[in-house]
């Protein structure tokens, strides 16, 4: 978050609810979720960190609507590293749930299947809220975009689900 | 007596392809309730036994074994041609494939089951335009298939399958040669379709198709393994499928 609010910034020094019009210009309704005191809660945490300054503007001090903020030397830096830095999250829960199938079944704590079909339908309902959303957008929109990668990966983890299931089912019967 | 309320009712459903070595049950003792209005989506691995099932749903093959309800009608012992005039009348088919007749325009595919059960020309081109229209469509009603894209082709085919109001619209891997945008398209029709209270059994392995369904049956050699409703809305916030965090 602390790299989105730095990037967004670099464009010219903005009002706090200027970067969260951005942010929900680019996430729509995935962004319904970021709540205005996140984007200012992080701002007062990079301008601590000396990425970000603030110059109070207009006559009402009180306001915190009245900052502008812009980007400090060092928030530049920080911003270029960001674009140039390769990010790809892991993806620690596959690990995780290949362990648990293992577990659960040398110890006969359940059903391997169970538990796979358990995944499935909380994938199905990620998927349902994920591909609805889609639906709702324009072809070509921005937040569209976003839900087309969130859709992908979602039907990636339901593959591989099945993968699980037919190597599984394979280790004993299905109830 | 049965259940008004339900489109399709089956008990102990059966069909065994091939004999000796080569006999496989492809669909075995299924049991199915799909009220009238509901979307389902049947998934599961190729050869599980889903176009089979909706072949027997819609009368395009004889059951082996077991007993078959359509609005309250028993159907699995229907003669051929009682039951050639109902798969006409009461049944829309959707393909992966669209079978479109290449020689006919939009209009006259999406016209042609209205002909067969008998409307006249003037009745059926109206409501053929009025199809069109619904799946967007209007202003390609004169292209013939060739020109259109396979988007474009499905949704011809999806007002072909409305032609007759059928009880039921029955599709085989709609989506399935269709891209991430065309796929949207046929969601959005199904979608709309829903909401007007059409029965609708779609068979897919596309994630996508069947988690916009109202439930999703699982398929396995055969059989249902799985049978999940899913909730109308969701329980989270959309931004949870992304895990921005502070
Ligand atoms: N006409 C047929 N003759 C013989 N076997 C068939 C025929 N149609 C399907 N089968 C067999 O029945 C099983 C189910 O096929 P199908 O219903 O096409 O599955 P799916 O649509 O899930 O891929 C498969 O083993 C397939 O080989
Ligand atoms: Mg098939």
């Amino acid at each position: 978050m602390q790299d989105v609010v730095l990037a967004l910034l670099a464009k010219e020094p903005s009002h706090g609810y200027e970067l969260r019009q951005r942010l929900r210009a680019a996430l729509g309704p995935l962004g319904d979720t970021l709540n205005s005191g996140q984007v200012y809660v992080t701002l007062t945490r990079l301008e601590k960190a000396g990425l970000v300054s603030s110059a109070r503007t207009g006559g009402r001090p009180d306001r915190p609507d009245r900052k502008v903020y812009d980007l400090t030397a060092a928030g530049h830096r920080r911003v270029a590293d960001w674009l140039a830095e390769v990010s790809w999250t892991p993806r620690p829960e596959l690990a995780e749930f290949h362990l648990k199938l293992a577990a659960a079944r040398a110890a006969r704590l359940a059903d391997p299947l169970t538990l796979i079909d358990a995944h499935r339908r909380e994938l199905m309902r990620r998927l349902r809220d994920a591909q609805r959303a889609a639906l709702a957008e324009a072809d070509g929109s921005m937040a569209g975009l976003l839900l087309e990668g969130v859709v992908l990966r979602l039907r990636a983890d339901l593959r591989w689900l099945e993968s699980c299931e037919r190597v599984w089912s394979g280790h004993g019967e299905r109830s | 007596m049965t259940g008004g309320t339900l489109a399709i009712r089956a008990r102990g459903l059966s069909k065994v392809h091939g004999e000796g070595q080569a006999r496989t049950r492809a669909v075995d003792e299924v049991d199915l309730d799909v009220p009238a209005g509901q979307t389902l989506a049947v998934t599961g691995p190729s050869g599980c036994g889903k176009s089979t099932l909706l072949h027997l749903l819609g009368g395009l093959e004889r059951v082996s074994a077991g007993e078959l309800w359509l609005a309250g009608r028993r159907i699995d012992r229907l003669g051929e041609r009682a039951l050639a005039r109902l798969r006409r009348r009461a049944i829309g088919f959707v393909f992966q494939d669209f079978h479109l007749m290449e020689e006919l325009s939009a209009v006259q595919n999406v016209e042609l089951p209205a002909l067969l059960a008998g409307r006249t020309p003037r009745t059926a081109r109206r409501r053929a335009l009025d199809l069109l229209d619904r799946v967007g469509l209007a202003d390609r009603a004169q292209r013939l298939p060739a020109q259109l894209s396979g988007g474009q082709r499905q949704r011809v085919a999806i007002a072909r399958a409305l032609s007759n109001a059928p009880l039921a619209v029955l599709a085989d891997e709609p989506t399935g040669n269709l891209d991430t945008a065309a796929t949207n398209d046929v969601l959005r029709l199904f979608d709309s379709l829903r909401s007007t209270g059409q029965t609708l059994v779609i068979v897919t392995h596309d994630e996508r198709v069947a988690a916009t369904a109202d439930r999703v049956v699982s398929m396995r050699d055969g059989r249902f393994v799985d049978d999940v409703h899913l909730p109308a809305a969701s329980t989270g916030g959309l931004g949870d499928l992304l895990g921005l965090g502070g």
